[in-house]
C-alpha cells in the first residue's frame, strides 16, 4: 500500500486510473448488456435487422461503397448485388478489405453472423439480388461428383485448376484455393461471383449443377479427400513434381553416389 | 559372359570345373574371351561425380522395365468409352481408350499405380541426371579432344529424351496431356509455309483427330528408345574406348588412368549402386504423387486448366513462350505470322540447345588444340568456360521460372506480369551477370591456389617474434598437394601475327581469324587467368629468406 500512496501523485497515475475505469466499465457493460434478448416480432425484425445492418454499413463499408451504396471510385456499387454477395464477401473476411489493392484476401473475419445477417438485409433492401442460400440448396449429399468434375473442367478449372487448388491471374489477381472454402460460400461464389470472378447465374449454372460441383470440390479437395498416389506435392501439377524431383529425387541419388564413392575398395596406399 | 559356380565335390577330377565348361561352351561359339580378357580388368577413377552419368544410365533402364509393365495394360487409343472402374469420381464420364485403361492401370491393375509412378519418377530424374552429367563434363573440359562425338552422342540422348518424355506424358490422353499437345500443334502451326501440312500430317487430319495416341504410342514405346538405346551403346563403348577422365593428382597423367578394375570392384560397386538407385526412386514413387491423371480429366479441346505446364524438361520453351509478347504479322497478302510461337519454339528454342551441342568445337576452334586430353581440368582453372557453363544454366533457370511464372505469382504473392518482365529482361541480363561474376571467382580461387603454392596453408597458429610482431604460421604444402594445385596447361592467347609479313607485303588476316584472336585474348589473356605458380617463383621464395 505504502508503494501505491507513494506514487498516486506521479504524472501517468491519472492515465491508469482511466484504463482502470475504461476496463471495468466495459467489463460491465460485456456482462449485462441485453444481449440477444430483444427479440421483436418477426415483421419488425426484419425492418429492425435493415436498420441495424445500415448503421454497421455506415461504419464499416460506406468509405468505399458511398453512404447509400450507390459506389464511388474506391469501391463497386452494392445496388442489386444481394445477400449472397454480402455473406458471401463479410462471411470469408474479404470484405472490410484491409487494404487497396489487386484483390481483397480472405482473412479472419470482422462480423459475427448476427451482424452479416443486418448487414445482408440492408444491402438486400437497397435493390433485388440474389439472397443467401439455405443448406438444402448447397448442401451436396447424394450429388452427382462425376457430372460435377465435368463441370468444374469446363467452367472454373481454367482459373482455378484441375482441383481447385488456385491459380495467378493478371496483375496480382489471383484465383484462390478452394480447399477449405464451405459449400456454402462456394455456391454464393458462384452464384454472384466476388471480385474477379465470373457470376453463373442460374440460368447459365442450374442449382442441381452447382450443387454437383461443390460435391466434386468436397470430393477432391478437402481434408476428407483421398489422395491414391501418397503426398499429393500441392497438386499444381508438373512444375512441383519437377521442383521435387530435382531437390529431393536427384538430391538424394547425389548424396547415395558421394557415399558410394567414399566407400571405396582399399586399392590407394592407406 | 563367365561366371564361376562352385563345383560339387563329387564330380569327377579329370572334368574341368563346370563354370570353365560354360565358359569354354560360350567362347566357342561367341568369341568372348579376347572380348572378356581385354575389358574385365579395364581401369576406371573414383570420383563421385563420375557417377551421375550412371544415374542417368540406371534410371533409363528403371524406366524401361517399368515402361514394359505399363504397354501390358494401356490401350493406345482414342475411341470413346464411358467408365465404370473403380475410380467413383470418374464414373459415367465419356472418356478414350487410353485415358481409360491408365485409370485403370492407376486404380484396378495391381502394382499399377507405383509401377506408373516409378516410370514417371524415374523419367523425371532421368533427364536430370543426364543434364547434371553434361554440367559435370563440361565443367571438367571432359568433353575435349578426343571426346567431342561423345559429347555430341550425350546431347542427342538428352533431346531424345525429351521427346520421348514428350510423348509419353501425351500418352494417357488426360486434360493435362491434351493441353501440351495443343501446345505442340501450335508450335508446329507457327512454322511458316508447312506449318498446318506438318500438323495435319501428323495428326493425321484437323487437331487432335483419332490418330495422336496411337502415333506418340509408337514413337514413344518404339522409335524415340529404339534411337536412345542404340547411340547409348555407341556411349558407352566409346567411354571404354576413350577411357575415363581423371583429376590431376600425383602419378595421375594424360597417358594413364589411376583406379580400380571393373571387375571386381566396379562391376560390384555399380550393381549396388543400381539397386540403390532403384531403391530411392521406388521409394519417392511410393510416397509422392506424380501426375494423377484421375484428378486432371480426359482431354477435351473446349477444356484448360491452369498449371497446365509441361515436365520440367520441357519447361524451358514453355518459359519461352509465356515470356514472348504475342507479337503477330501478317505478310503476303494475308497470311499470318505468329512470331510470338514462332521465334521462342523455332529459333530461340534450338538455340539455346544448339549451344550446349556446339561448345566443345568452338572453344577447340579458340584454343587451336590439337593434343588429346584425359586430365580432367577444375573449373576455376577455366575460368572462361567455366563463366559460360554458370551463364548457360542461368539462363535456363531464368527460363524456368518463365515457364513456372503462374505458381511463382501465386506462392511469392507477385504480380503474374511482374515475373513476367523479370524474365524478359532477365533472358538477356542474367547470363551477363552470371558470367561476369562466375569468372571472377574462378580468377579468385586461382589466386588462392597460387598464395598456397607459393606461401603455404594458414595455419591460424599466431607466433610473436622476438621484437612483438605477430605473425601467421604458414605451413608449406607437401609435394603430392603442390602438384595437384599446379598440373594444369595454361594457354597463351592466339596472336594474329604481324601485319606484313617478312617481305614487307600486307598479310591477309581473316575476320575469323580477328575473331578468333579476340576471343582467345578473352579466354587466356591477362583478364582470362592468372598465371600458376612456376618452378622457379616457387624456389625462390621458398629457398634463401625463408617463408613466413
Amino acid at each position: 500500500m505504502k508503494k501505491l500512496s507513494a506514487r498516486r501523485r506521479h504524472p501517468l497515475a491519472a492515465l491508469v486510473v482511466l484504463l482502470f475505469a475504461l476496463a471495468a466499465t466495459g467489463g460491465l457493460y460485456t456482462a449485462f448488456a441485453p444481449a440477444g434478448e430483444a427479440k421483436a416480432d418477426q415483421e419488425s425484425s426484419q425492418s429492425l435487422a435493415i436498420e441495424e445492418g445500415k448503421k454497421l454499413y455506415a461504419t464499416g463499408c460506406s468509405s468505399c461503397h458511398g453512404t447509400g451504396g450507390q459506389g464511388t471510385s474506391d469501391g463497386p456499387s452494392l445496388v442489386g448485388v444481394g445477400a449472397a454477395a454480402v455473406d458471401f464477401q463479410v462471411g470469408t473476411g474479404r470484405m472490410p478489405a484491409q487494404q487497396p489493392g489487386a484483390q481483397a484476401p480472405k482473412k479472419k473475419r470482422v462480423y459475427n453472423d448476427d451482424e452479416i445477417k443486418q448487414l445482408a438485409a440492408y444491402v438486400a433492401s437497397l435493390g433485388a439480388g440474389p439472397a443467401t442460400p439455405g443448406k438444402d440448396q448447397y448442401d451436396p449429399s447424394g450429388a452427382d461428383v462425376a457430372k460435377g468434375g465435368e463441370l468444374f473442367r469446363n467452367n472454373c478449372a481454367q482459373c482455378h485448376n484441375f482441383t481447385g487448388e488456385g491459380g495467378a491471374l493478371t496483375h496480382g489477381k489471383f484465383a484462390p484455393d478452394l480447399g477449405d472454402v464451405s459449400d456454402k460460400h462456394i455456391y454464393e461464389a458462384m452464384l454472384t461471383g466476388p471480385q474477379n470472378m465470373p457470376s453463373f447465374t442460374d440460368g447459365a449454372l442450374p442449382p442441381k449443377a452447382k450443387k454437383d460441383i461443390v460435391a466434386y470440390l468436397k470430393t477432391v479437395n478437402s481434408d476428407k479427400s483421398e489422395s491414391p498416389g501418397g503426398f499429393k506435392l500441392g497438386g499444381f501439377g508438373p512444375v512441383s513434381e519437377g521442383l521435387f524431383a530435382w531437390v529431393f529425387g536427384l538430391g538424394a541419388l547425389i548424396a547415395v553416389a558421394v557415399w558410394v564413392a567414399a566407400r571405396t575398395a582399399k586399392a590407394k596406399k592407406s | 559372359m563367365s561366371t564361376t559356380t562352385d563345383t560339387p565335390a563329387s564330380d569327377s577330377k579329370r572334368k574341368a570345373p563346370a563354370g570353365e565348361r560354360v565358359a569354354d561352351w560360350a567362347d566357342g561359339r561367341l568369341g568372348i574371351y579376347s572380348l572378356a580378357k581385354a575389358n574385365m580388368r579395364k581401369i576406371f577413377p573414383d570420383h563421385w561425380s563420375f557417377m551421375l552419368g550412371e544415374v542417368a544410365l540406371y534410371s533409363f533402364i528403371i524406366i524401361i522395365l517399368t515402361g514394359v509393365y505399363l504397354t501390358m495394360f494401356f490401350h493406345p487409343s482414342m475411341n470413346e468409352v464411358e467408365y465404370h472402374g473403380s475410380y467413383v469420381p470418374m464414373q459415367g464420364v465419356q472418356m478414350s481408350e487410353a485415358y481409360k485403361s491408365t485409370l485403370d492401370i492407376s486404380f484396378d491393375v495391381r502394382g499399377g499405380l507405383l509401377v506408373r509412378q516409378i516410370h514417371h519418377w524415374a523419367a523425371l530424374i532421368f533427364l536430370a541426371a543426364m543434364l547434371v552429367h553434361m554440367m559435370r563434363v563440361f565443367f571438367t573440359g571432359a568433353f575435349r579432344k578426343p571426346r567431342e562425338v561423345n559429347w555430341v552422342f550425350g546431347f542427342l540422348l538428352l533431346l531424345l529424351g525429351m521427346f520421348t518424355g514428350l510423348t509419353g506424358y501425351s500418352l494417357p490422353d488426360d486434360l493435362l496431356s491434351g493441353t501440351g499437345v495443343r501446345f505442340m500443334d501450335g508450335a508446329i502451326l507457327s512454322m511458316p509455309i508447312v506449318g498446318t501440312y506438318v500438323s495435319m500430317f501428323l495428326f493425321g487430319g484437323e487437331f487432335p483427330g483419332h490418330d495422336m495416341v496411337a502415333r506418340f504410342y509408337s514413337f514413344h514405346v518404339l522409335l524415340l528408345p529404339g534411337l536412345m538405346l542404340g547411340l547409348l551403346a555407341a556411349h558407352l563403348i566409346l567411354v571404354f574406348y576413350h577411357k575415363h577422365t581423371q583429376f590431376a593428382g600425383p602419378g595421375r597423367t594424360n597417358k594413364n588412368v589411376v583406379g580400380m578394375p571393373l571387375l571386381p570392384v566396379y562391376m560390384a560397386k555399380a550393381g549396388g549402386f543400381f539397386f540403390l538407385v532403384f531403391g530411392v526412386i521406388a521409394a519417392i514413387s511410393a510416397l509422392f504423387t506424380v501426375n494423377p491423371i484421375w484428378n486432371l480429366g480426359p482431354y477435351r479441346p473446349e477444356e484448360v486448366s491452369t498449371n497446365a505446364q509441361p515436365d520440367w524438361y520441357m519447361g524451358f520453351p514453355e518459359g519461352l513462350v509465356r515470356a514472348m509478347p504475342g507479337w503477330e504479322v501478317s505478310v503476303w497478302g494475308g497470311h499470318t505470322l505468329v512470331l510470338g510461337v514462332m521465334i521462342p519454339v523455332m529459333i530461340l528454342m534450338p538455340l539455346v540447345l544448339a549451344a550446349i551441342a556446339l561448345y566443345p568445337f568452338i572453344e577447340a576452334w579458340v584454343t587451336g588444340d590439337k593434343r588429346e586430353h584425359h586430365i580432367a581440368d577444375r573449373p576455376r582453372n577455366a575460368p572462361t568456360r567455366t563463366g559460360f557453363g554458370a551463364a548457360w544454366i542461368s539462363w535456363y533457370f531464368v527460363l524456368l521460372i518463365g515457364g513456372g511464372n503462374d505458381l511463382w505469382a501465386t506462392h511469392f504473392h507477385l504480380s503474374i506480369n511482374a515475373v513476367t518482365w523479370f524474365v524478359r529482361i532477365g533472358f538477356f541480363v542474367v547470363p551477363v551477370l552470371v558470367f561476369v561474376a562466375t569468372r571472377r571467382i574462378c580468377l579468385g580461387l586461382q589466386r588462392r591456389d597460387r598464395e598456397k603454392v607459393l606461401h603455404g596453408r594458414e595455419t591460424g597458429t599466431i607466433k610473436r617474434l622476438p621484437h612483438g610482431e605477430f605473425i601467421e604460421v604458414h605451413e608449406p604444402l607437401d609435394q603430392e598437394q603442390l602438384h595437384t594445385l599446379t598440373a594444369h596447361d595454361q594457354y597463351e592467347p592466339v596472336e594474329i601475327g604481324p601485319e606484313t609479313d617478312e617481305n614487307g607485303v600486307e598479310r591477309k588476316v581473316t575476320r575469323g581469324q580477328k575473331l578468333r584472336s579476340r576471343l582467345s585474348k578473352g579466354y587466356f589473356g591477362d583478364s582470362g587467368q592468372i598465371p600458376k605458380p612456376s618452378a622457379e617463383e616457387y624456389k625462390e621464395l621458398t629457398s634463401g629468406h625463408g617463408h613466413h
